[in-house]
């Protein structure tokens, strides 16, 4: 395993080497110790790497990740794995704000709580919540799963788009076009999958979870929809 | 009978008929009225400026003899590939999807053969620009649309748009008439219906985490492209302070002339201020700083001419952008197509429903037989000879006031027509040394 001294060698110098690795195979696992909360860890890596960051990062922790495997030994920082095209990243403790924004694909696994705006505009990312997820999550949510095995706040799923919010606990208040839907089979196997790839296997049951995602009212605009905007 | 004389009739200056109908049409559909374009109200621009020329005082260059450099580097600040172009002229970002592809290519045709760079737009890079484009800004918008990392670092420059002199404040909408299969693909939205366009980034939300953004980008792309923020016209002089203090390498200013692909009318013509007005306060903001010219600035909004582009400069730009004045280099609005203008209601030189997709000239369009009509070589050949035009017309401009770098140009080479260019430029009156609001009274 190559061991990164963050607080020795600098961001500068991580990121450089993480990114190096593209299309190489011969270094696979990378640990990064006294991280420190710095900003911008492991941003941009495009191999099929596992990187286990050992302590709390700040903001933008494995963001545009591809590929690569990123567990983050504490908690995360505002904008973890934004922009996420592939690859996973777990996190052991809670995330801040922003938590997968704009996720293209991969899957992002929080262990603790999200605070708000969490998977805001994800664009097909899988986001798998051990806890509670803040306000105003899933907003403008384009593609992709959120599964929720604890509590969600208020506006859950604002203008959503085609995204699925899976919520085993209760929600806040539901934002403008997003509705409660039915569980059909093919959502308890979604479920089932997302909890197994989540490390949630026997926290939760599929049947424990409502299915939410948008009504399409403001798919195209109306002028007698103007109250929700 | 007698006939006494009548009062005749008088329309009111409040309620015009264009007023009227404006209310009687929200009337009878109940939305707003959305177009494209920048403000089309008269305001106070460049033309109510003049350059002194030449005098006993100040010695001017030959004519076509004796050089005036054009050339401009964007990014000298930190990156460590800043760009370097022929001509302080760029290409304004415009969307894939709110253009054709052919249009597209256009632009970046004609941009690269005039030694100058284009710009994507939300939707994401198309392979026809990045293929045409020598030189290419990759715009960091709210929506992300079409943002991924690979074309991040293909990109030459980074430009993060924070908001866009048609609407500051405001987002945007593609309306579902123009959501191909190929715009739906790159946006990861369903076919055919209204995408919305964030006006605030989903990730940051103040100028200290802009600053941590701009680390993440510099990481990603390994310092090496520059960075540019880009702002509408609302409040320049704390927009450019913050866009340095967030380690902006490019300031990119538009004023409400600034077109827009779609959005309401009453936000074109209501919110913003003219580029006049901001240009001087977003050059005191870099002075202020000890940035002028270390950070660069670009402004935009109803560049027009040689003329405009000098103007602009002489007040402290380092480079212009130009969109709409692009596209109807490219063709749009031409009365070639009179008769399908008026079919839609309009005339040419008027036509501002771009979010309709229906263009007769195939530019702002998703139709394949409307795009058809549009020829991408013959537009680049189209938008490279205007480039080159407004570029002649600067640097004559700039010999005639004696200087041998259109950068050398300065606010003491101009005189203002009116007392609100005067005020708003900062350049005194013409015949005066009278400059509103800093002269004492």
């Amino acid at each position: 395993m190559q061991s990164f001294d963050l607080g020795k060698d600098g961001l500068r110098a991580l990121n450089s080497s993480l990114h190096a690795l593209k299309g190489q195979t011969n270094m696979t696992a990378w640990e990064v110790i006294n991280p420190k909360g710095a900003h911008a860890i492991a941003a941009g890596v495009d191999a099929p790497v596992e990187i286990t960051v050992r302590g709390s990062t700040g903001y933008y922790c494995a963001g545009m990740n591809k590929q690569a495997t990123i567990r983050i030994k504490g908690s995360a920082g505002p904008g973890v794995a934004e922009n996420m095209m592939s690859g996973t990243v777990i996190i052991d403790g809670d995330a801040s704000q922003y938590a997968g924004a704009t996720g293209r694909g991969g899957l992002l696994v929080i262990k603790g709580n999200a605070s708000s705006r969490c998977g805001i505009s994800m664009k097909g990312i899988d986001i798998v919540v051990h806890g509670n997820i803040g306000h105003m999550s899933c907003f403008m949510a384009q593609s992709g799963n959120v599964l929720v095995l604890g509590n969600a706040g208020e506006a859950l799923g604002d203008s959503l788009y085609e995204a699925r919010i899976f919520v085993r606990g209760t929600v806040k208040s539901l934002g403008a076009d997003c509705i409660e839907k039915e569980m059909r089979d093919e959502h308890f196997l979604i479920v089932e999958d997302l909890l197994r790839q989540g490390e949630a296997d026997g926290k939760a049951k599929p049947e424990e979870f409502r299915r939410y995602g948008s009504a399409r009212k403001l798919y195209t605009f109306n002028i007698d929809n103007a109250a929700a905007y | 009978m007698t006939e006494f004389p009548k009062t005749p009739p008088r329309y009111s200056a409040t309620f015009t008929p264009a007023v009227n109908a404006e209310i009687r049409r929200a009337a009878a559909t109940g939305i707003y009225d959305i177009r494209g374009g920048g403000t089309k109200r008269h305001l106070p621009h460049f033309d109510d400026l003049l350059f002194l020329g030449a005098s006993i005082s100040r010695y001017p260059l030959e004519g076509y003899r004796e050089k005036c450099a054009t050339d401009v580097w964007l990014g000298t600040r930190f990156a460590t590939k800043p760009i370097h172009l022929d001509i302080p002229i760029t290409i304004a970002g415009m969307s894939f999807g709110a253009l054709s592809g052919p249009a597209k290519e256009a632009l970046g045709r004609g941009a690269s053969a005039a030694g100058t760079s284009t710009t994507t737009g939300d939707g994401g890079m198309t392979e026809e620009e990045r293929g045409h484009s020598k030189t290419l800004v990759y715009q960091y918008l709210p929506s992300r649309y079409g943002m991924n990392p690979d074309d991040l670092r293909r990109a030459d420059a980074i430009e993060i748009v924070v908001g866009q002199g048609a609407k500051p404040g405001g987002g945007g909408m593609l309306l579902g008439q123009k959501i191909s299969d190929r715009v739906a693909n790159m946006r990861n939205l369903p076919k055919g219906i209204d995408q919305r366009s964030a006006c605030r980034h989903p990730d940051w939300t103040g100028p200290d985490d802009l600053e941590i953004k701009i680390l993440e980008l510099r990481e990603i792309t390994n310092w090496e492209k520059p960075i540019y923020i880009k702002v509408g016209g609302a409040r320049p002089y704390y927009d450019t302070a913050l866009a340095v203090k967030a380690g902006a390498d490019v300031v990119v200013l538009d004023g409400m002339q600034g077109g827009t692909a779609a959005t309401q009318d009453v936000f074109i013509e209501h919110v913003g201020m003219p580029i006049l007005a901001c240009i001087p306060q977003a050059v005191k903001a870099l002075q202020d700083l000890g940035m002028h010219r270390k950070v660069q600035l670009i402004v935009s909004g109803g560049i027009r001419s040689g003329a405009d582009v000098a103007k602009a400069m002489a007040l402290g730009a380092d480079a212009v952008s130009i969109g709409t004045a692009a596209l109807i280099a490219l063709g749009d609005n031409d009365p070639k197509w009179e008769a399908e203008y008026q079919a839609l209601g309009t005339t040419a030189d008027a036509y501002d429903d771009w979010h309709e997709g229906r263009d007769p000239a195939g530019i702002t369009t998703q139709d394949p037989e409307l795009a058809a009509r549009f020829d991408p070589v013959l537009g680049g050949r189209r938008l490279k000879n205007y480039l080159k035009v407004m570029t002649l017309e600067a640097q004559t401009i700039a010999r005639a006031c004696g200087k041998n770098h259109l950068h050398n140009l300065e606010p003491e080479d101009l005189c203002s027509l009116t007392i609100e260019a005067a005020a708003m430029a900062g350049v005194p009156l013409a015949g005066t040394n009278w400059i509103p609001g800093r002269t004492g009274f």
